[in-house]
């Protein structure tokens, strides 16, 4: 049977996931760009990953566009004049998401809502602005059917702002992503808090490090998909990953995988992204025709490449012998130290590579800590993360992550599970938040334990869609079957659980 | 160099006074409440060594003086020393210095408001508490005792000095049921109630409902509402089993206290004006 034929007639797809199924077969039969053999060796045996990016790139990975700019001009392509109301507004993003190209083919970054639409929802009764913010939500939900769509709030508190803290704890949808852009000096606690319990309930907002990102790339950042920080009007080109792990496999020694494997692979991702990026600006036609580009939308010179690292934890383990992963990276000095020695070779190596088409970062990549996918199973922790099922106390937890998390500025991330007390103390969680962020963390997702919409790696599904996939039912979400595999491979949905103290009260 | 016993210390937890706080729990309690659900931090170990045969990591031993030594690292948390050792005691605990426990603190310190110190009974521990105190509070945290109210304030009431306030227990205000639930008299708790009252250190006062025991729960629920009125928070707590020993447990009820049956004693504590009752 071919691989067309299995496509189509694949139960759990739905009409728009085998046409984006077969376009990617169709991408897949042509071989113009091509990378040396050593590359493709490393990719075989596992150490290198594109992500399925596909052979031919005929957009960049991730695109964020300057919704401010539609506001202020309009688009003479889609035929938008600048919106005068909220609902103008409104109807002027649901059309412009739809021709946002993106690896996905969704939209990732859908603006920062609340900074987009305050002055019209201020001039509406609050009523009616929750009515039509909620149809726009169900809009981006069942149109924008990925759960790599990503929204931005904050730091500043906000009519529209609280609006949609509610609608998203009211409809429990797992589309849009969203983050809280957080600032102790300019996110108010009310605000803050009001994002806490929103948070525990529907596994949204996270909470950036906004001063973190603004250091790195101006006031005028996006977080997009999991949780990539890229510049507005810009974005990103491509993301593969050194799978850190099968990178040191063929290491002797600590010392060894330092001065050889370390490099040469980093060598090797580094030649797949120039190719690459050098085929989409100078080949595909995206940069030349799109509208979003000839519009100024987005500027060529505010792409950069990400450059991602998973499975750092497995990597340190093995190198140190060490086959008890209870007694390693995260719980044991002598591995954190040899994490952080990984990073700092990782991130001087990519610093000193003059990356082509980059000219608002220096002509550099910017490092990324990749989440993980559906298929990478145990060997593979996301990013530096510690492995599930092993994550110490949370304040350890949180220790080891403050040291990691400054490494990437295109996106790091913890997740933590909380038990259902704490949703009676979201001060007790804010805390906790407050204080990683001010020590370095750069970006902190929480959920309830019981909760239907979760995040899995650094997306959102709901549980009870998962179900409807096990059962060969068809899932509107791109993306459920991600977390169907995250689950089943990696255990991804069974991280530790932040217990109230057990010992009080009796 | 002053130490104390420490059973636990639980870096973050939501549930011991306002905010997110480090809670140290201390070996050692004057009282013997037939629902205590630690009941293995009642006393100190006699080192009769029961535990260590019965250790299946190999994480406990004998030291040269023969007192019985755990070793953390071993030691794998199945509870089996707990669970054999017929004086309720614990062999996993560390006598620690201020100094070592403000090493704690101090890494807890950026994501806390303050420390609560719990037991066990934690004023069994007073001149520590108040050295550590004083150096918490240098570090900008507010510092809280849990408390049974058998150490009595009003006679020295200098850790209330070095402290925002006391969380006290109430479990029983009826004399033959106070004496028959926890091994006590009751009067020095109630003497604390009030004393703790008048100097505004009372930040919370909890009372565990018992199932299908209605009127010594409405007497004691009754004195402390009457007590208290809108001064401090009235935690009213479920009566669990869970860790209660066995024999206790077939006295005071295999099953927990229905969320309902409690919410009726919060519901009257609010009539009588104790307007900060709630159940948890």
């Amino acid at each position: 049977m071919s691989e067309a034929l299995n496509i189509i007639q694949d139960p759990t797809l739905t009409y728009h996931q085998e046409l984006l199924a077969l376009a990617r077969l169709g991408e897949s039969t042509d071989d113009s760009l091509r990378y040396s053999d050593e590359y493709y060796e490393a990719k075989r045996k596992g150490a290198l990953c594109d992500l399925n990016e596909g052979v031919m790139p005929y957009r960049p990975r991730y695109i964020c566009p300057d919704y401010e700019l539609l506001f202020q001009k309009g688009c003479t392509f889609l035929g938008l004049e600048p919106p005068k109301d909220l609902l103008e507004a409104v109807n002027a993003l649901e059309i412009f998401y739809c021709h946002v190209p993106s690896i996905t083919s969704f939209p990732v970054y859908l603006g920062d809502l609340d900074k987009l639409l305050e002055p019209f929802v201020r001039k509406e009764d609050r009523a009616f602005a929750k009515k039509v913010l909620g149809l726009f939500l169900r809009n981006i939900d069942r149109v924008q059917t990925d759960s790599f769509v990503h929204a931005d709030i904050g730091p500043e508190d906000s009519v529209t702002g609280r609006i949609l803290l509610e609608l998203t704890e009211e409809m429990q949808l797992a589309i849009p992503n969203l983050t809280l852009k957080y600032d102790p000096e300019k996110t108010s606690d009310d605000f803050a808090l009001a994002c806490v319990r929103c948070m525990l309930k529907t596994a949204k907002p996270s909470f950036a490090n906004h001063r973190m990102f603004v250091k790195e790339w101006g006031e005028r950042y996006a977080i997009a998909s999991c949780y990539n920080g890229l510049s507005i009007g810009g974005g990103g080109y491509t993301l593969p990953r050194l799978r850190l792990y099968e990178c040191a496999l063929g290491a002797g020694s600590p010392e060894d995988f330092l001065e050889r494997e370390l490099p040469r692979h980093i060598d090797l991702q580094l030649e797949y992204m120039d190719k690459r990026v050098k085929f989409i600006v100078e080949q595909s036609s995206f940069f030349k025709t799109n509208f979003l580009v000839t519009e100024g939308f987005v500027r060529q010179e505010n792409f950069t490449g990400m450059f991602g690292v998973v499975g750092l934890a497995e990597c340190c383990n093995h190198l140190l012998g060490i086959t008890d992963k209870k007694k390693g990276f995260g719980m044991n000095e002598e591995a954190t130290a040899l994490g952080l020695k990984i990073m700092d070779a990782i991130d001087a190596r990519v610093a000193a590579h003059e990356a082509p088409y980059c000219d608002a970062y220096g002509h550099r990549y910017r490092l990324h800590a990749q989440v993980g996918i559906d298929t990478d199973g145990m060997d593979d922790s996301p990013g530096t993360r510690i492995p599930i099922g092993v994550e110490p106390t949370m304040l350890e937890q949180l220790e080891v992550n403050e040291k990691f998390h400054p490494y990437f500025p295109t996106g790091t991330g913890d997740i933590f599970k909380f038990e259902e007390t704490w949703l009676k103390t979201p001060e007790a969680v804010l805390a906790i938040i407050k204080g990683s962020l001010s020590n370095g963390l750069r970006y902190f997702s929480g959920y309830l334990e019981n909760n239907d919409v979760v995040r899995v790696t650094g997306y959102l599904v709901k549980k009870s869609e998962i179900e409807k996939l096990r059962l060969k039912k068809q899932s509107l979400n791109n993306v459920t079957v991600f977390g169907m595999g995250a689950q089943d491979g990696g255990h991804a949905l069974d991280r530790r659980v932040q217990q109230h103290d057990e010992s009080a009260g009796q | 160099m002053m130490k104390a016993p420490v059973n636990k210390i639980i870096p973050f937890s939501n549930v011991d006074g306002p905010g997110n706080r480090t809670a140290i729990f201390f070996q050692g309690c004057p009282f013997n409440c037939l629902f205590c659900h630690n009941p293995e931090t009642i006393h100190l170990c006699r080192s009769c060594g029961l535990c260590v045969e019965k250790c299946p990591a190999g994480a406990l031993g004998f030291d040269e003086r023969g007192q019985v030594v755990w070793d953390s690292a071993k030691c794998v948390q199945c509870d089996s020393c707990i669970k054999i050792c017929p004086h309720d005691a614990s062999p996993r605990i560390r006598w620690m210095t201020v100094e070592d426990l403000l090493g704690e603190v101090r890494r807890a310190a950026p994501y806390i408001e303050g420390i609560t110190t719990s037991g066990g009974e934690c004023t069994l521990h007073n001149e520590f508490l108040i050295a550590l105190f004083t150096e918490v509070r240098k570090l900008g945290k507010s510092c809280l005792v849990d408390s049974n109210g058998s150490f009595d304030f009003e006679r020295d009431p200098r850790v209330l000095t070095v402290s925002e306030g006391v969380m006290l227990d109430v479990k029983a205000v009826e004399k033959a049921w106070s004496e028959k639930l926890i091994s006590h008299p009751r009067e020095i708790v109630l003497k604390n109630l009030d004393y703790l009252l008048s100097v505004g250190k009372l930040y919370e006062v909890r009372t565990v409902i018992f199932p299908g025991r209605d009127r010594e729960n409405e007497e004691t629920v009754r004195y402390v509402a009457e007590h208290i009125r809108d001064n401090c928070f009235y935690k009213i707590i479920r009566y669990r089993p869970y860790g209660v020993r066995e024999k206790y447990q077939k006295l005071l009820g295999e099953f927990e206290t229905e969320a309902g049956y409690a919410e009726r004693f919060a519901l009257l504590a609010r009539g009588l004006g104790a307007k900060k009752a709630y159940v948890v």
